[in-house]
C-alpha cells in the first residue's frame, strides 16, 4: 500500500454508486490514471468541486498495490487546485465544446494507463490555458491542439514540403494517407486540393504562428477544421464523439 | 448458487443499481421470510409503477395522467419555468416550498464526451413552451457541475434573445458549514454571487 502524488488534468468523470465518482486524469508522471473519489457528489464534499473536467489539480492517491496503476483503482485522498480552467471554459459554449474535444483527444492518445505521456500532458495544459484565456478563437485552439497532439504521437503532418519526396513547398495536394501535402509528381488519386491560405493556416497552427492564424478568413478556418478532423480520424481509426458537437 | 427461483430472484435483484451480489442475497432471503401479504404488496407496487407512471406531455416530469401534478395545478404560476435535469430534481425543489412556478425536465445535461448533445435533450419542447409569450422568467436549475453549467450557458444563449428574464440558481456555501472548510471553487462562486443586504 502506497501513497502517490502527481499533478494532472481531469479528463472525465463517471458516477459510481451513491455519491462517488471515477475520475480519469492525465497526469505528468503517470500518464492516464483512473481513480475513485469517494463522496464527491455530496454537496458537503471537501474536494468535489476541484475534480471537475478541465481542472488542473495536484492529487494524492492511495493505491493498494506496489504501483499506482494495476491492482484495482487507487483512491483520491487529497486534491488541491493548481488552475481551475473549467469556469472560464464553460462560460462560453463554443469554448466548452472545443475543450471537451481536446480532453477526449488526450484520452484517446493515452490508451495505456500508467504510461507517462509528458508531451501530451504539457500540450493539454497549454491548450486549456489558451482556451480559457479567450485569446484566440476556440476552434483555432482546438485545431492547433489536434495537429500538435498528432505530431507528438508520431503522426505529424506537413503543410509545405512534399510529404513523399521532400520537394520544397508550397505544394497543393493534400493526402491523409501520405501525411500531408504532396507535389504534382507524388500526388495520389483522391488527394484534396485545399486553398493555399488553408494550408498556410494549418502550418501556422502547427508551428504556433498565431498572428497568421488569427488573421485567417472564416472559410479557410472551416476548410482547415475539416481537414484536421479527417486527418485525426484517419489515424485514430474511430472518430471522436465530441467532435461533432464542436461549434464552428 | 441456489436452486431455481431463489437464484433467479437474486440475479434480478443484483441487476438493480447499487445492489451487489451479497446485498441481493440478503434482500432475497428477507423476501423469502417476509409475510406473503407484504410481498404481494411489493410486487403490486412494482407492477403498478410500470403500468401507470409515464412522462408528463408538457414538462417531462413523471406523471400518472397525461399531465403531472404540477402542470395540472391552476395555482402554479405559468409565467415562471424552472429547468431541471431529472424528475428527482423537481422533488428536491418542491421540498423547499419556495417555488410556485412550473417545471421543465430536460432529461439530462449536455455532455459531448458522452455523446449527449442539445438534440438529445428536451430543448425543442422547452422552446415550444416559450413561444406563446406566457413565460416571463426562465430559472436554470441544472446541476452545479460542469455539464450542468454548460447546459445553462447554452440555454441562456438560446433564450435571452426571446426577451425573457433568464436566471441561474445561486451556488456557494452550504448552510451549516464552516467557511474555512470550503474549497476555493465554491468560495469563489459564493463571492461572485454575493448579494446586497437590505437592513
Amino acid at each position: 500500500m502506497s501513497l502517490y502524488r502527481d499533478d494532472g488534468i481531469v479528463l472525465r468523470t463517471q458516477k459510481l454508486g451513491e455519491a462517488d465518482r471515477i475520475i480519469t486524469l492525465l497526469t505528468r508522471h503517470h500518464g492516464r490514471v483512473r481513480a475513485v473519489a469517494r463522496g464527491v457528489r455530496r454537496t458537503k464534499s471537501k474536494f468535489g468541486a476541484r475534480l471537475e473536467p478541465f481542472s488542473h489539480v495536484d492529487v494524492q492517491f492511495f493505491a493498494r498495490g506496489s504501483d499506482l496503476v494495476g491492482r484495482g483503482l487507487p483512491l483520491c485522498t487529497q486534491v488541491e487546485t493548481i488552475a481551475p480552467y473549467g469556469g472560464d471554459i464553460v462560460s462560453d459554449y463554443g469554448r466548452y465544446t472545443a475543450g471537451t474535444a481536446m480532453l477526449e483527444t488526450a484520452e484517446r492518445f493515452t490508451e495505456n494507463e500508467g504510461e507517462p505521456a509528458v508531451q501530451q500532458y504539457l500540450l493539454l495544459v497549454g491548450g486549456l490555458r489558451t482556451l480559457a484565456s479567450g485569446a484566440h478563437d476556440a476552434h483555432l485552439v482546438l485545431d492547433a491542439f489536434l495537429l500538435r497532439s498528432l505530431a507528438v504521437n508520431g503522426y505529424g503532418a506537413t503543410f509545405d514540403d512534399c510529404a513523399k519526396c521532400g520537394m520544397e513547398g508550397p505544394n497543393r495536394f493534400f493526402s491523409l494517407q501520405a501525411g500531408g501535402v504532396l507535389c504534382g509528381d507524388c500526388r495520389v488519386p483522391g488527394s484534396a486540393v485545399p486553398s493555399p491560405e488553408t494550408l498556410e493556416l494549418l502550418g501556422a497552427l502547427l508551428s504556433g504562428d498565431w498572428e497568421t492564424a488569427d488573421a485567417c478568413e472564416p472559410r479557410h478556418c472551416r476548410e482547415g477544421s475539416g481537414l484536421v478532423a479527417a486527418y485525426l480520424q484517419w489515424h485514430l481509426e474511430r472518430g471522436l464523439r465530441s467532435l461533432r458537437y464542436v461549434e464552428k | 448458487m441456489y436452486e431455481g427461483v431463489v437464484q433467479d430472484l437474486i440475479d434480478e435483484l443484483g441487476r438493480l443499481p447499487g445492489v451487489g451480489p451479497k446485498s441481493a442475497q440478503r434482500i432475497a432471503f428477507h423476501i423469502l421470510q417476509a409475510d406473503p401479504v407484504d410481498v404481494r404488496r411489493l410486487a403490486h407496487a412494482l407492477q403498478q409503477v410500470k403500468e401507470k407512471v409515464r412522462f408528463c406531455a408538457v414538462c417531462g416530469n413523471v406523471a400518472e395522467a397525461e399531465l403531472c401534478r404540477v402542470c395540472q395545478d391552476p395555482r402554479r404560476d405559468p409565467a415562471l419555468i424552472c429547468v431541471v435535469e431529472e424528475p428527482k430534481d423537481v422533488v428536491a425543489i418542491e421540498r423547499t416550498r419556495e417555488f410556485r412556478g412550473r417545471y421543465h425536465v430536460l432529461g439530462g445535461a449536455i455532455s459531448p464526451i458522452e455523446g449527449v448533445g442539445p438534440d438529445d435533450l428536451r430543448i425543442r419542447e422547452l422552446l415550444g413552451r416559450l413561444a406563446d409569450g406566457t413565460v416571463t422568467e426562465l430559472i436554470l436549475a441544472t446541476d452545479p457541475n460542469l455539464e450542468g453549467e454548460a447546459t445553462a450557458t447554452y440555454l441562456a444563449r438560446l433564450c435571452k434573445p426571446m426577451g425573457l428574464k433568464v436566471t441561474r440558481l445561486a451556488s456557494g456555501l452550504p448552510v451549516g458549514g464552516d467557511l474555512e472548510y470550503a474549497d476555493e471553487v465554491t468560495l469563489g462562486r459564493a463571492f461572485e454571487g454575493r448579494r446586497l443586504l437590505d437592513v
